[in-house]
């Protein structure tokens, strides 16, 4: 019993981290109708970031939660210039285009940031620094709950919860909503799309370092491929929830990974990762809508 | 009726020609080259079928090229005292086995997917691509993650007056299977049925409303695409001598998409040509990578992919092919 | 039309320059590593060893009068790219041998090229036994598998005495799950329990729900035969759900990053290893005064392995009537008794060298020597 409890805070944890991923699959998914494939490897550039900043400012070991905070924050201001470049520069010329040409220009920046990754930072792993030390903090149904788990749960919360009331309580989250629903009409009700636009990068991509960052400090290997399968993780937790909803993606993104480490618990390792994709196929077949999203007639 | 064959001949006689000629001419290397150039000529060609002909954005390509090669590798590791001949003809038989699994693969995976659109579509093969090659690592008895090895290539054929060393033999394969796959698709998109795909591909409601069962020919055109798909792998398995579930990873897939978009979807000239510049790309690179110490080649593939999709989506080729460019500026038409 | 006419014209060209070679008097030799990728600190230390016995050589005047070239190209860490390069090495750049690789995987995959081709290969530090029997022209320097394993399980039973054991193994590893095997049936004869036998697969990053399942079965130690890369994590999530059991492994650890991974996870920790850095042999000593002062570093087994596979390579060359592949290949199944750094190689008739090896401990960037075990 005590095992099961394990894995379920293990796959909690897991989710979260994935939910920080999926937030921001699911918010360009909602305003522009594309699956921002470059979305994972702005994540490992965040983590990259963080690495070579804590080399760079020398704190690389000195654990503490300003020292966590600082590597945050830089990270997310790297990552949000990214996902602004690839916005302005890639995405859109083609907003006109048909869906086709801009799923293969987003696939051409993934692996233009993998590849040029792997020049830059070296194709080997690095270390990422200690941030923070994992200590017991208390007890909690016979289990040791050490500052890790509570850090990544307490940070991915706060995260959302903040860009709940973004959305939902603030101006610019109201024009986030309205150029999703209908761009044009938001245009003609004085809204600058593109402006928006580039926020809702900017969001999106900050998400992703905060759990680029999150990652490095629990799992401290870094490597320029790093992104590829958390991303895809991410993105089918993202439709599992309902592709352009937020909350849906948050659930989506908790179920992916309380499932993948029951089945890698009880089942089998290996099949771990087919797991995302066998579940994404069930989900698109027969409810392709997600879990707490809506059916949308096409109009012709 | 032979009159359909007459470009078939001519073209496998001037292949054939070619093959004699880098026989004698080129190093081993660069033979190899060729062979590679013909898988991936294969690769392209089929998936320009799905993604340039009838629009249907497949990610999964290297899912059914795994599946012709184990079917051919394992099919060939039960009658190890093949040799000479009776290799070369079971070997026809194998590949076009695989082939036809690839086929079975491509039906049972279309059906159900084909109903999705653009980028639901596009991850979702990609998905089944990625669960085939989960599900090579987990089978044992086709050497699991360690892939299988040695695994026998063309033999060299003896004609009592003259031995065909092993590269013709391999050559004469490959071309035979890159001309069917050719001409197949030439024709076929060229047929009065063959317009059903480009239906698909212009406006898919208008196409059902005229009576064209959409699902139908995009799942028809995932069959014929995975079948030479696998004819690919089956090749592939028996010139590289080894495959391993890491050989056909989603890269792979992406690798026969960058041949497709930056030749010209829906142009076969145009996935001819882009096969032929990136499989020798990596040896023209080779002397920059030296100087610089870094493989660029992805780099600049991702970089080409971009700057195609902006500056000119449709492709080195667009829709037009060979043929219809040498109409257009060496015969003009009186 | 014009423009992408010259363009083609211009690559054309450059292919061509780039496909001449100037024809030396140099003997060509090939070797295959992962540079980059997953692993590469075992390519990068390897090549630094077979880099140094070939300059070391050439300073000495070379083989027969004439001077070694090394040509290195990258695998990337990936077996269809070392099936790949070697066969360039062999159809395009001539050599007349090749060295490499350190994972059996992608030794596997490259083999049956050597064969095919007949230019005779020498592993480093591949340790399955299958790779030797793709053919007569691959050889190895170092021990197999089955050796390693029986290392590991008299370690356990006799220096340790555990009798609950626990194997971590990795499914996408040939050299992995081979020595796992083979530990669990050597462990299983002496007497031991294996209490849990589970998996993971190579670039996983999060161990938790195994290390979980093997938390609940108790056991005193935990084998885990993978590669650095992995255990440092392993080792670290380990001691975060307060496991306090022994880690063990093989040569697949055998790296500076497995501590710079692990940090103090891993102290404690106990693998079997081609050589040890602590040895007080003289030839041993010299060879990392030599190592140290080329490269500013002291050498990990890797790099010892790589060394020794280049001496045995230079020696065979050297001892054979000329420098045909075959007549290589049989010098280098002639060698007897060896003097190199990690040892006296004698090649058998299985193509494997028979060899000592020794246990070492984790103590941070240490590997404390703890004892030999001769086959």
């Amino acid at each position: 019993m005590q095992d099961f409890i394990q894995h379920i805070i293990n796959g909690l944890n897991l989710g979260s981290i994935y939910a920080l991923i999926a937030l921001g699959y699911t918010m360009v998914y909602g305003i522009l109708q594309m699956i921002n494939f470059a979305h994972s490897d702005v994540y490992m550039v965040g983590a990259f970031a963080a690495y070579y900043s804590a080399k760079w400012l020398k704190i690389e070991n000195q654990p503490g939660p300003g020292n966590l905070f600082i590597l945050v924050l830089i990270a997310m201001v790297v990552c949000s210039l990214l996902g602004v470049a690839i916005e302005r520069f890639a995405y859109r010329p083609l907003r006109k285009a048909p869906k086709l040409n801009i799923l293969i220009t987003a696939i051409g920046v993934s692996l233009f940031l993998e590849y040029a990754g792997q020049i830059i930072f070296g194709a080997e792993p690095k270390v990422f620094p200690e941030i923070l030390n994992n200590d017991y903090l208390f007890e909690f149904a016979g289990l040791p709950i050490k500052t890790f788990d509570v850090t990544v749960l307490a940070v991915s919360v706060f995260a959302m919860l903040i860009l709940n009331y973004l959305i939902l309580y603030t101006k610019i989250g109201r024009a986030m909503r309205a150029v999703s629903s209908n761009a044009n009409v938001a245009a003609m009700m004085g809204v600058n799309v593109d402006r928006i636009i580039s926020f809702t990068f900017v969001v999106g991509s900050s998400l992703a370092a905060i759990g680029s960052v999150l990652v490095g400090m629990k799992y401290p290997k870094i490597e320029p491929l790093m992104g590829m399968m958390i991303g895809l993780k991410a993105f089918v937790a993202a439709v599992l929830g309902g592709i352009g909803s937020l909350p849906g993606a948050v659930l989506g993104a908790l179920l992916m990974g309380l499932s993948e480490e029951m089945v890698v618990a009880y089942f089998s390792s290996t099949y771990r990762d087919a797991l995302a994709f066998g579940l994404l196929i069930v989900i698109l077949l027969f409810k392709p809508a997600g879990l707490m999203g809506k059916s949308t007639v096409e109009k012709v | 009726m032979f009159n359909a064959f007459k470009t078939p001949i001519i073209s496998a006689l001037a292949l054939l020609a070619v093959g004699v000629g880098f026989y004698f001419g080129v190093n081993a290397y660069v033979q190899l080259t060729l062979l590679y150039v013909f898988i991936n000529l294969l690769m392209a060609m089929s998936l320009n079928l799905v993604n340039g002909y009838t629009g249907q954005f497949s990610l999964g390509h290297a899912g059914f090229m795994a599946v012709g090669a184990y079917t051919s590798a394992y099919l060939v590791q039960q009658v190890p005292s093949f040799t000479g001949f009776a290799l070369w003809f079971f070997l026809l038989f194998s590949i076009a086995a695989g082939g036809l699994l690839s086929a079975i693969f491509g039906f049972l995976v279309g059906q159900p997917s084909l109903r999705l659109k653009g980028d639901y579509l596009a991850i979702v093969t990609l998905g089944f691509g990625e669960i085939i090659r989960v599900a090579l690592v987990n089978m044992d008895f086709l050497g699991g993650p360690r892939g299988i090895a040695s695994i026998p290539s063309y033999p060299a054929l003896n004609f009592g007056i003259f031995e065909m060393p092993s590269f013709l033999s391999t050559y004469l394969a490959a071309s035979f299977w890159v001309l069917l796959c050719f001409f197949v698709i030439w024709r076929l998109v060229r047929s009065s049925r063959g317009k059903s795909f480009l239906s698909v591909r212009e406006d898919e409601i208008a196409a059902e409303a005229m009576g064209v069962d959409t699902t139908a020919t995009k799942v028809r055109a995932f069959v014929i695409s995975s079948f030479f798909a696998g004819i690919a792998g089956g090749l592939m398995a028996h010139v590289v001598s080894y495959i391993s579930p890491s050989t056909f990873t989603f890269l792979k897939s992406v690798d026969s998409v960058i041949m497709v978009v930056l030749g010209g979807m829906g142009s076969l000239t145009g996935s001819i040509v882009a096969a032929v510049f990136i499989t020798t790309m990596p040896e023209l690179l080779r002397g920059l990578q030296e100087f610089t110490g870094v493989d660029l080649r992805m780099v600049i593939y991702s970089l080409s992919l971009i700057f195609v999709m902006i500056l000119r989506p449709k492709g080195l080729f667009g829709g037009t092919e060979a043929i219809d460019l040498w109409r257009k500026y060496v015969k003009p038409s009186s | 039309m014009k423009q992408s006419l010259k363009v083609l014209i211009m690559f054309v060209f450059a292919a061509g320059l780039s496909s001449c070679t100037k024809s030396t008097n140099e003997i060509l030799i090939g070797e295959y590593g992962s540079l980059s990728g997953n692993d590469a600190t075992f390519g990068i230390s390897t090549n630094k060893g077979v880099k140094m016995a070939v300059e070391e050589a050439n300073a000495k005047g070379g083989v027969k009068g004439r001077k070694l070239k090394l040509i290195t190209l990258d695998d990337q860490g990936k077996a269809e790219e070392a099936a790949q390069v070697v066969t360039q090495l062999i159809t395009q750049k001539n050599v007349v041998a090749v060295i490499g690789e350190v994972a059996s995987g992608r030794s596997k995959a490259a083999a049956p090229i050597a064969q095919k081709y007949q230019v005779p290969m020498i592993s480093p530090s591949s340790t399955s036994p299958e790779v030797t029997k793709i053919g007569d022209y691959i050889f190895r320097v170092c021990f197999i598998d089955p050796f390693q394993g029986f290392v590991m399980a008299k370690f356990a039973t006799e220096n340790l005495k555990f009798k609950k054991i626990a194997i971590l193994r990795d499914v996408k590893s040939d050299y992995s799950v081979g020595l796992a095997d083979v530990f669990a049936t050597e462990y299983k004869k002496m007497g031991g329990t294996i209490v849990s036998d589970i998996s993971y697969v190579a670039n996983d990053v999060d161990f938790k729900a195994q290390l979980t399942q093997i938390r609940s079965k108790n056991p005193e130690g935990i084998f885990i035969p993978g590669y650095y890369t992995e255990v440092g994590l392993i080792a670290k999530q380990a001691r975060e759900l307060g496991i306090k059991a022994v880690l063990l492994g093989g040569d697949g650890w055998d790296s500076s990053k497995l501590n710079e991974i692990g940090k103090e996870a891993v102290n404690g920790s106990y693998f079997s290893n081609h050589y040890t850095n602590e040895s007080t042999d003289p030839i041993i000593k010299d060879f990392i005064k030599r190592f140290q002062t080329k490269y500013n570093e002291i050498p990990d087994g890797l790099a010892a392995m790589g060394y020794d596979a280049a001496l045995v390579l230079i020696a065979a060359m050297e001892k054979a009537p000329d420098l045909n592949p075959k007549s290589i290949r049989d010098a280098i199944a002639q060698t007897k008794d060896f003097q190199a750094v990690t040892g006296k190689i004698t090649i058998n008739a299985e193509r494997n060298a028979s060899k000592a090896a020794v246990v070492v401990q984790v103590e941070n960037d240490r590997r404390k020597y703890v004892t030999t075990v001769n086959p």
